[in-house]
């Protein structure tokens, strides 16, 4: 296959792994914790490809057209 | 004194507000010219107004989308075939197509996809129509015509020569892709031209009526699944639209832009592109159904259905199977369908049901913990002989 980067798509919004500093923020403004979050399967197109191993947090930026960009996080799971 | 636009944006840009509001803010400020003090006054107010806006929380935002779809919904044709005004190709809509949509099905009962072309080939139609020939499956019945002759136990072939060149194809490729697939006798006519000869290796009248039938089904150029691929020329570059939907197999080829092909197959879009491409194509797909029908149903309430279709990182239909199956109350799952069977196999677990949600405490005709059921009011009574 050719070699495209399919974070470059169209209907993909950027993906980046969240350090951990970050999740801490996130996590005390929800006041949730990890388990909580919505998840994303570590079998998926995306979390190969930025490498994002299980347990980490993935911050997702997404084009909204009600908010302009909405930040959205997924925590990857088997 | 007006500020300058350097001030207006410091002030605006860290106000927890979404970007479009922000952006459009600082636009207004700087157009309109205003001083310090508009400003925070502006400001105020647009914070003021933004959370009176906002949803609250414990809001039943649930029950809202499922009424604000719903309403419209019963308003749409059942209908279920429209030419969608793309390239003469059958597409589902309506309500039809909304169910499908909501029940996450495998495959769409009319798959289609939209192939964008990279540079190069976008702008030539000669180039185009090569593209289209390598993904629309050709079947022997297109290059030519086949004859049972059943005197000497044989299928004979007569391909047409104009199609062959047009389609890039070889008398030669197709007795080998024949021979492959089927595992029978494949010969090239030695007296006519373009004429292949094909014996079953039994000569049985059986076998030569099913080989009549099977070679028929063999792909010899292009993409299995693909039944047709329309080009179309939009603004300024060529497009190619294709009945049926094979995704993986089409972002293989040289020429298609990978980055803006596009499928209406969700399930496909998922195993291709990830979750965030699936609840964005959920969303697109429902906006675009509802849209064509003149209805205007809020995006907000798609995009809610969409993240709770797609929160557990695999796409899940609202339904038994999905959404409504999984709810941790048995009172709330025997309440959607399939209710005995909820109730006797939580009987036979010794499953326990806390109340605490919308469903359970209706069925059981308790207040529900929302709006007005979710005040209780507290008051001290006064003791007699003092004065309140």
């Amino acid at each position: 296959m050719r070699n495209i980067s399919l974070l470059d798509h169209e209907l993909i919004p950027k993906h980046e792994i969240l350090a951990t500093d970050e999740l801490q923020t996130v996590l005390n403004h929800y006041q949730i914790d990890k388990e909580q979050l919505p998840k994303i399967k570590s079998s998926d197109p995306i979390i190969q490809e930025i490498g994002a191993l299980e347990g980490d947090v993935v911050k997702i930026i997404r084009k909204s057209q009600t908010a302009g960009e909405g930040l959205y996080y997924r925590l990857v799971i088997k | 004194m007006t500020l300058s636009e350097a001030t207006i944006n410091s002030m605006v840009d860290d106000l927890p507000l979404p970007q479009n509001m922000v952006n459009t803010l600082k636009e207004d400020a700087i157009k309109a010219g205003v001083t310090k003090k508009e400003l925070e006054e502006i400001i105020q107010q647009v914070m003021d107004n933004y959370g009176y806006a906002c949803v609250e929380p414990c809001e039943a935002v649930g029950v809202v989308s499922a009424q604000s779809i719903g309403e419209p919904g019963t308003q749409m044709t059942m209908r279920t075939f429209h030419y969608a005004g793309v390239a003469e190709i059958n597409v589902t809509l309506g309500l039809p197509r909304l169910i499908e949509i909501v029940d996450a099905r495998k495959t769409p009962s009319t798959p289609m996809m939209t192939v964008a072309l990279e540079e190069g080939y976008s702008d030539s139609r000669d180039e185009a129509r090569k593209l289209a020939w390598q993904i629309e499956a050709t079947h022997i019945g297109h290059l030519g015509d086949v004859t049972t002759d059943l005197a000497q136990m044989q299928l004979v072939v007569d391909l047409h020569e104009k199609t062959l060149t047009q389609r890039d194809i070889s008398v030669d490729g197709i007795a080998g892709i024949i021979r492959d697939k089927l595992n029978v006798l494949v010969k090239i006519s030695e007296e006519v031209d373009y004429q292949i000869i094909i014996q079953p290796n039994q000569p049985s009248y059986r076998e030569l009526l099913q080989l009549a039938k099977n070679i028929h089904n063999v792909t010899l150029k292009g993409i299995e699944g693909i039944k047709r691929v329309v080009i179309r020329k939009d603004s300024d570059e060529y497009t190619l639209y294709t009945e049926g939907s094979e995704l993986n197999e089409v972002l293989k080829i040289d020429g298609v832009d990978v980055t803006r092909t596009y499928t209406n197959n969700i399930a496909e879009i998922y195993e291709v592109f990830g979750i965030e491409a699936a609840r964005n194509a959920l969303v697109k797909e429902a906006m675009d159904t509802l849209s064509e029908q003149g209805l205007n149903v809020d995006i907000r309430h798609i995009m809610l259905v969409a993240d709770i279709m797609t929160c557990d990182g695999e796409v899940k239909q609202i339904g038994r199977h999905g959404i409504s199956g999984e709810k941790a109350s048995v009172f709330a799952r025997a309440a959607f369908e399939v209710t005995v069977n909820h109730l006797l196999d939580a009987g036979i677990r010794g499953d326990v049901d806390e109340l605490n949600g919308v469903t359970e405490n209706i069925i059981i005709g308790q207040p529900i913990k929302l709006g007005t059921g979710d005040v209780h009011l507290v008051a001290t009574k006064p003791v007699k002989g003092e004065s309140v």
